[in-house]
């Protein structure tokens, strides 16, 4: 793989953002809903303060005005200004990043720590009872949605053992021991959710691709050698069959940030998902946008990731 | 009731023979406030009550850190941008007004030493201004003192239209006057009866002069106090994160002795309400969370526990049908529910009446809201023991079949009543939300018996509510026949929120549907009296007026009121807790405690 590959990924993705954008802009704008409709219901309050707030923050002028704004804006790195919030949208999604990519992160961990061994273990004996189970187990735990299994452990967990918090809390107010043992015991839903509705469908890869490499020729080759089994699976089979997981993982990397808006609106887990939540309960569009964006670009940041990693593991695919 | 009878309850009040609680309920069955009812006395001579909290603790702090969850947690903390109850609720923590109304709509003073009177001659007799004096010795969370300039700064910042401040309307029009650095004028250009709007209850939080003088206007986005507010609450500001969270700690300075309670207050925001509710009535998790828009049923099952209770306060908003009286079927210059149309069935009284007699209000109460929507026949809250005497409301299909057979609309054969090829059709609208829904079937069904066809049809809440001028679907076009939501009186005087019926309110295309009178309802009777209010300076002749705009609403079918939606909070058993429906629920935040 060159350089010039990569400097050419990243000029490609330059022009599919600026169409994202120009389509997230369009939609947003046409969407129902005005960021001072409460204001313009409320008989207390003069429609001339709308209307100057309006003006204020150019909401009347034609959409593709203000399209061109936001974008001059944000080639200089100004993301915006909240209307609901009257700050900047940058300070807004700083704040809220951090919690999110932990748990998400949190949750990225468990997923693949559950399903490797579990997809391992499950190709290479196929069909064998442990296979039918984590069959069975991967199958429900992929068709549950998020909100339902969250719903559900804090039925279990919260509700009738009072094991858990259900409500996240990013400033626990405590520090040292205290503060950890606090921060994992709220933690643990949420990323529990998250990482095994992940992980379920991470053992279907695993398992599928552990059973394509373990037919393969070489492997046999190994075992004929007389190399222990267990080598043969951790030296041989799982290297070749980590390939194609590796790329899925990241491909799926936006798949999970959706996932957690969901998660995130259930635990009360301030990130970036109940943030676009509450920002499109409120018609806050610029930090609607903004999020997105981010979303948008995280989005083409790991499929490019997922090239170059594929590309990086198996030399026999080349870039040019 | 007229001018006299309320001249005459107001006398029995001054001798002794009525309590003022009495003359209050008296005052809400007949469509004001409590606040305003309370404000007729205190201009008759009558010396508002003393508006004490029960407070137990004996010592300043200890009692740890309090949980209060908002399941949309303030975005903003300058009260003077605060938009909703969310923000203001937020701000309330670390500012504070002159005063606060309690739940029996009296006057509470916290930054004023005392409320205005006649007797001291505060209040001036003509009603154009008012004289508030200011408590002594309170210091702003950085240690200035708190003085007059605050107070007049405040509405300098307001009155300003560059600054956008949200609680314009109670400032623009006055003068504010600094006597001394503790007393203050307010003067208003024409006699006001309702006086205590500014620097008064949710929109009159006081903000320090030193730290926003320098951002009046068109900066005033850009002040760094927006985000860190200093103020002269009970909790000083710790972390804020919009929609997230609020926190606090004890303010050890605080103007009031042994206040507040607890060390730290966190108002984490986020989640649903059902959720919410579970956090504080079942896991005891937080200890008090607001607006539990939850069905009764499920609250009353989460109490059950123990750990918690749900405590209902009286407020202004009301669940309501209103009726077209345009026709929503026929476009004319571009625009459907036209001035120029009156609608073909809705307009004869007898259908109208026969409509308001086949909405079953007590099986809405019973059946959907519970505790959280009293059946009423009034525009504004009603308290059960005046209820039937002053207005009356029955739900009776047999007396509605007379009435429609009376006035010749007679069942077809697809058992839909007709008069002149005109068919009892109507489409009947609400936003989704499933207490709604079931309203809308309970109404559908009493309707199908009596001969009269309904349609429902539901639209989502960010639709519906929305001012979107190209969506047809929005309560203000009411493109339809019927539709059905809470609306909500958000100031004790209810001058503005009787303008909905005025003639000049209506919406039309051509003020892009921005007017306040959604039925379309035009009386020239409503309009004469509602003037007359406005210009009114006898308090007694102008409460007169508004219970008579009252009644002409309801006698002319214009809306049908369903139930009265009160203020409902989810609280731990052993907070206490006072709640106003007429100020903010953090309103009497430093009298909040724990029993022990």
């Amino acid at each position: 793989m060159s350089r010039q590959y990569l400097i050419r990924r990243l000029l490609i993705a330059i022009p599919s953002l600026l169409g994202i954008s120009i389509v997230l802009f369009t939609v947003l704008a046409l969407a129902p809903g005005d960021p001072f409709g409460e204001l313009a219901s409320n008989p207390a309050i003069p429609p001339e303060v709308a209307a100057s707030l309006r003006a204020k923050f150019g909401l009347d002028d034609p959409v593709w005005i203000r399209y061109m704004h936001w974008l001059v804006a944000m080639v200089h790195g100004d993301w915006g200004f909240s209307f609901a919030s009257r700050i900047n949208v940058d300070t807004l999604i700083l704040q809220r990043l951090p919690t999110t990519l932990i748990v998400i992160g949190a949750a990225q961990i468990l997923a693949i720590i559950v399903a490797l061994p579990v997809g391992v273990l499950a190709g290479t004996r196929p069909y064998s009872i442990f296979d039918q189970v984590a069959n069975t187990l991967a199958f429900i735990g992929f068709s549950l949605p998020t909100f339902f299994t969250g719903l559900l452990l804090i039925l279990i967990f919260s509700v009738r053992l009072d094991w858990l918090p259900m409500v996240y809390r990013a400033d626990l107010g405590s520090t040292g021991w205290t503060w950890f043992v606090a921060e994992i015991k709220q933690s643990i839903m949420p990323v529990a959710v998250l990482g095994l509705f992940q992980g379920a469908s991470l053992v279907r890869y695993v398992r599928s691709a552990v059973l394509d490499v373990v037919r393969l020729d070489y492997v046999t080759t190994a075992r004929s050698k007389g190399i222990g089994e267990r080598k043969v699976i951790t030296r041989h089979v799982v290297r070749t069959a980590l390939i194609p997981v590796v790329t899925l993982v990241a491909l799926q990397m936006p798949v999970v940030f959706g996932g957690a808006i969901v998660t995130e609106q259930i635990f009360r887990v301030p990130g970036i998902g109940s943030l676009l939540i509450s920002a499109m309960l409120s018609n806050d569009t610029p930090v609607v946008m903004a999020v997105t964006f981010v979303f948008a670009c995280l989005v083409v940041l790991f499929n490019l990731i997922a090239d170059i990693l594929y590309g990086w593991l198996d030399p026999r695919i080349a870039y040019r | 009731m007229d001018e006299r009878d309320l001249r005459r309850l107001i006398g029995r009040v001054k001798n002794g023979s009525l309590s003022r609680r009495g003359f209050v309920q008296r005052m809400i069955a007949v469509g004001l406030t409590a606040p305003m009812a309370t404000q007729l006395l205190a201009h008759s001579g009558v010396a508002m009550a003393q508006s004490a909290p029960t407070y137990k603790p004996t010592k300043r702090g200890g009692g740890g850190l309090l949980k209060v969850l908002w399941w949309q947690g303030p975005t903003l903390l300058n009260p003077h941008f605060a938009v909703g109850t969310k923000d203001q609720d937020g701000s309330r923590l670390f500012y504070e007004p002159l005063a606060g109304w309690d739940p029996h709509g009296n006057l509470r003073p916290i930054l004023a030493a005392a409320i205005p009177g006649r007797e001291d001659g505060t209040l001036a007799a003509d009603g154009k201004s008012v004289t508030w004096k200011l408590k002594k010795g309170v210091t702003w969370h950085d240690g200035k003192p708190f003085t007059a300039d605050d107070v007049v700064f405040n509405w300098q910042y307001s009155k300003d239209p560059a600054t956008a401040a949200v609680t314009v309307a109670n400032y623009k029009d006055i003068l504010v006057e600094k006597v001394d650095d503790y007393t203050i004028t307010i003067k208003f250009d024409k006699p006001t009866p309702f006086w205590a709007n500014a620097f008064v209850g949710p929109q009159g939080m006081i903000i320090p002069k030193h730290l926003y003088a320098d951002y009046v206007g068109a900066k005033s986005r850009d002040a760094p106090t927006n985000l860190k507010p200093v103020g002269t609450g009970p909790y000083k500001f710790k972390e804020f994160r919009p929609g997230d969270i609020v926190s606090g700690e004890i303010n050890t300075n605080y103007h009031m002795d042994n206040k507040p309670y607890f060390d730290a207050i966190e108002m984490k925001g986020g989640g649903d309400a059902v959720s919410a509710a579970r956090a504080v009535l079942q896991t005891g998790e937080f200890d008090f969370a607001w607006n539990m828009q939850v069905e009764d049923e499920i609250l009353l099952r989460l109490e059950k526990g123990g750990k918690g209770h749900v405590v209902i306060s009286d407020g202004g908003n009301i669940e309501h049908i209103q009726l077209n009286q345009t026709d929503p079927w026929t476009e004319v210059d571009g625009e459907r529910s036209s001035l120029k149309t009156k609608h073909p069935t809705l307009s004869d009284p007898a259908v109208k009446q026969a409509l308001s007699m086949l909405v079953d209000k007590q099986s809405v109460q019973k059946y959907i809201y519970g505790r959280t929507g009293v059946a009423t026949a009034n525009f504004v809250n009603n308290p059960e023991k005046f209820r039937s005497k002053d207005t009356k409301y029955e739900f009776n299909v047999e007396k509605a079949t007379e009435i429609l057979e009376k006035a010749g609309w007679k069942k077809g054969d697809d058992g839909i009543r007709a008069k002149d090829g005109k068919k009892l059709k109507f489409v009947y609208q609400t936003s989704i939300n499933q207490p709604r829904q079931k309203t809308q079937a309970i109404v559908k069904q009493a309707c199908q018996k009596a001969g009269i066809d309904i349609e429902v049809k539901a639209v989502t809440a960010s639709v519906f509510f929305s001012s979107d001028v190209a969506n047809p679907d929005t309560y203000t076009h009411f493109y339809c026949d019927l539709q059905m939501y809470t609306t909500t009186m958000t100031q004790p005087d209810p001058e503005l929120f009787m303008n909905q019926f005025c003639s000049w309110e209506v919406a039309t295309k051509e003020n892009k549907w921005q007017g306040r009178n959604i039925t379309r309802w035009r009386s020239q009777e409503y309009d004469d009296n509602y003037k007359a209010a406005q210009v009114e300076i006898d308090p007694v002749k102008r409460a007169a007026m508004f219970i008579k705009a009252n009644d002409l609403v309801i006698n002319n079918y214009v809306v049908i009121p369903v139930v009265a939606r009160p203020g409902v909070v989810a609280m731990n058993a052993k907070l206490s807790a006072q709640i106003s429906g007429w100020d903010n629920n953090t309103w009497a935040i430093q009298d909040w405690y724990k029993e022990t």
